[in-house]
């Protein structure tokens, strides 16, 4: 909390409520430093240097402080170059190293640290305040401008609403955005007002101004269709290179003074970095996986197999339909915005089984798919693309039948699937080509929104992606194009947030992404097209360098996508009391952001058997999530009760003289 | 429904159909009866065979895979014109 305009001191308490909170993403301690104008807080999960790794920290003379979330990776080898440099440290933790490192390189710092993370540092010569995010957006930062000048930031929303300077309120044109994205755009909430420090940007605030910058680029090499693999490094030495990346990747987020578990989805992704695992550590490997009843979402099958292979100490939790929704409201507690899917319920789950078996960190397999072109709406893209070479031809769309079994298309008529993908089909030069009929889709939920939500609306539809674009975009691979959209509106906003780090943080587990350091992420986003996709085979390098890692089951069946189901989640025998509570017309008029006969019409379709399809079952998980949210933080907001005499609190303050 | 005195209704039970089921408006069809289902994002995949199964249950007609067309089923009127010429009533 940073009191910009020094109409007040931050006092202890307000920190204490703050950080309380936070409880669940660091319960293991808490350190506040305050200095009049400026309060600091950190809830921590002692992962690296247990004993001395306490927070805040301070450099030698004590003019900078810092307190963080997260981790840096290459901690060691960069505490060894400031050393060189003549910089002492008074612990072995990665948070010092930070804080030297800023020291010597300023905001720049940022680029030089492999790791993910949210960064607070307080120079008290200068009044000034640094805040700082990794390049991916894996740990949180969301912050606000309060009527009275001062700027509240922090991991979480509710540790800014818990300070009561700001009222929770719903955004109207952010609902659409998720009715349309999945999540809102960077660097929009769902409540008006509160943003989000976007991935790979600082922010630098004083008494003057507040500047946000931006550290790091998601970049791709130009014009790479046009070329061809002559001259590029042979593809041995590219899976060499890629192998020794990806190990080393892995060898970095092993570092932690506390044992480190492992996903294991039963896919190639999860699969490989648990199989690297194995190899490069004398430990045991533990290894977690979700099954579900459902036998349409379940893949423990593969999970068996693997886990098997690897010969791991193997733990799964089982959902259910019941428990998906059971757990359904602490799920949205912890995402802080809508979910037009159910697919976090069952990492919520995970992550207590992972908890309850005493570990606090995982490895996981997420950014394969998006780095490496996993994704069935890249292929969808290429075939459209190959399609629109010859509109006339009726073969080609027919290569879109093989993508999507699971949709009722695949029963209807061939002219049906070519009318229905043939949307836009010849608009090529469309930055959003790749992605404008699933959103154009998605958008078909924006039915139920209410007459007041849609009537500021401004329609700009898919535009409003494309002009945020980078002015190089244009000169990009066609698979370049699709990747950087998929990155930057569906991994870092939602994949990593509601699906990762919430999910994780929820019971205080802590999720590594090999397949995230970046530099796997610019060695990835180097290479030609051809080695990710080739022809309609998808992370065709991945399945190259995994080969002696992973058995041919694994290695080679078909992608999956990871979902789970949703009505027959809400609806079923044991349908808990709130879900028809939130549907209600009276909720629903209270809330003000649906149609309640829309609503109720959905309802009666579900009671009714009828069959539901992709486009009800988005929207009945983004109504149902939007009432709860409503619920929980605009309309009864709970008392968090602040922290007490029984948690480990060191408080530092500078300057006990109160403004 | 027989065929002579419920001939005109078959576009207003079409938009009905479409106004609850796909649409889940309450104030009924908001659009021309010409209007694309595919363009204005009115129908997705399973709505297709939402409207597939509607016409063979309310109108009583065989609805073969291959005819399952936009050309058939796009508009209201197109699908009008499907059911009739499948009742042998066009």
């Amino acid at each position: 909390m940073f009191e910009r305009k020094r109409t007040r001191s931050v006092v202890e308490a307000d920190m204490r409520q703050m950080l309380a909170a936070l409880r669940h993403r660091g319960p293991d301690e808490f350190g506040i430093l305050l200095d009049r104008e400026i309060g600091l807080g950190n809830s921590r999960l002692s992962i690296i240097d247990l004993s001395g790794g306490s927070q805040p920290i301070a450099n030698e003379d004590e003019t900078l402080w810092i307190v963080f979330n997260g981790e840096v990776f290459n901690y060691i080898e960069l505490r060894a170059d400031l050393e060189k440099l003549g910089h002492r440290f008074r612990t072995s933790s990665d948070t010092e190293v930070i804080l030297h490192m800023f020291e010597e390189y300023g905001p720049q710092c940022l680029n030089k640290l492999n790791g993910q993370f949210a960064i607070a540092i307080w120079d008290k010569n200068k009044r000034r305040l640094f805040l700082g995010r990794d390049r991916l957006g894996v740990r949180p930062l969301f912050y606000t401008h309060t009527s009275d000048g001062a700027l509240v930031f922090a991991s979480e929303i509710k540790s800014i609403l818990s300070t009561r300077r700001i009222r929770a309120e719903i955004d109207p044109a952010i609902v659409e955005q998720v009715f349309t994205y999945w999540s809102p755009l960077s660097p929009n909430t769902i409540f008006h007002g509160i943003k989000e420090c976007p991935p790979g940007h600082f922010l630098i605030a004083d008494d003057q101004s507040i500047q946000i910058e931006r550290y790091w680029k998601n970049e791709f090499p130009i014009d790479t269709d046009g070329l061809n693999l002559n001259g590029t490094p042979r593809v041995e030495e590219v899976i060499e290179e890629f192998r020794a990346l990806l190990i080393d990747a892995c060898r970095i987020r092993l570092r932690a003074d506390v044992p480190v578990g492992s996903y294991l989805s039963g896919g190639l992704d999860s699969s490989t970095i648990a199989s690297v695992v194995r190899r490069h550590t004398t430990n045991k490997l533990v290894t977690f996986s979700i099954a579900f009843g459902d036998q349409k979402f379940d893949e423990s099958e593969f999970q068996i197999e693997m886990a098997a292979h690897l010969g791991t100490e193997h733990h799964v939790v089982r959902a259910t339909h019941s428990e998906i929704a059971d757990v359904f409201p602490q799920v949205i507690w912890h995402t802080e915005v809508p979910l037009m899917r159910t697919a976090p319920a069952p990492m919520f789950m995970l992550s207590k089984l992972v908890r309850d078996t005493g570990f606090k960190v995982v490895l996981t397999g997420e950014g394969a798919d998006e780095f490496l072109a996993g994704y069935d709406i890249f292929k969808e893209a290429k075939v459209r693309r190959f399609w629109a070479r010859q509109p006339g031809s009726k073969l080609r769309p027919q290569l879109l039948k093989s993508l999507y079994p699971d949709i009722g298309l695949a029963q209807s008529s061939a002219s049906y699937l070519a009318a229905f993908f043939g949307e836009g089909l010849m608009e090529v030069d469309s930055p959003v080509y790749s992605h404008a009929i699933r959103w154009r889709n998605n958008r078909r939920t924006r039915r139920f929104l209410d007459d007041r939500v849609t009537a500021n609306s401004n329609n700009a539809g898919v535009d409003e992606v494309a002009a945020t674009l980078p002015p190089e975009f244009k000169k990009w691979s066609t698979l370049a194009r699709a990747q950087f959209l998929e990155i930057s509106v569906f991994l870092s906003e939602y994949l990593l947030s509601s699906q990762g780090d919430r999910m994780g943080m929820a019971h205080s587990i802590e999720g590594r992404f090999p397949f995230l350091d970046y530099r796997m992420v610019e060695f990835c986003n180097r290479l030609h097209p051809r080695l990710k996709m080739r022809g309609l085979t998808e992370k065709w390098l991945l399945k190259e360098a995994a080969r002696p890692w992973l058995p041919d089951i694994i290695r080679r069946r078909p992608k999956r996508p990871y979902r789970a189901p949703i009505h027959r989640s809400f609806f079923n025998d044991k349908t808990p009391a709130y879900v028809r509570e939130v549907l209600s017309p009276g909720s629903i008029q209270e809330a003000g952001l649906f149609k309640s006969g829309s609503v109720e019409q959905l309802v009666r379709k579900i009671d009714g058997g009828r069959a539901i399809g992709e486009t009800d079952d988005m929207a009945l998980a983004g109504i149902i999530s939007t009432q709860l949210l409503h619920e929980q933080f605009v309309k009864n907001f709970p008392s968090i009760p602040s922290l007490s005499s029984k948690d480990r609190v060191k408080v530092c303050n500078l300057n006990p003289k109160k403004l | 429904m027989s065929n002579t005195t419920d001939n005109q209704q078959v576009e207003k039970l079409i938009r009905d159909f479409i106004a609850v089921n796909l649409l889940y408006s309450t104030d009924g069809f908001p659009h021309k009866d010409d209007t694309s289902l595919l363009k204005e994002g009115i129908i997705d995949s399973l709505g297709v065979v939402e409207l597939m199964e509607f016409a063979q249950k309310e109108f009583g007609v065989k609805v073969e895979p291959l005819e399952v067309t936009p050309d058939n089923f796009d508009s209201v009127t197109k699908l009008g014109v499907f059911i009739r010429r499948k009742r042998g009533t066009l």
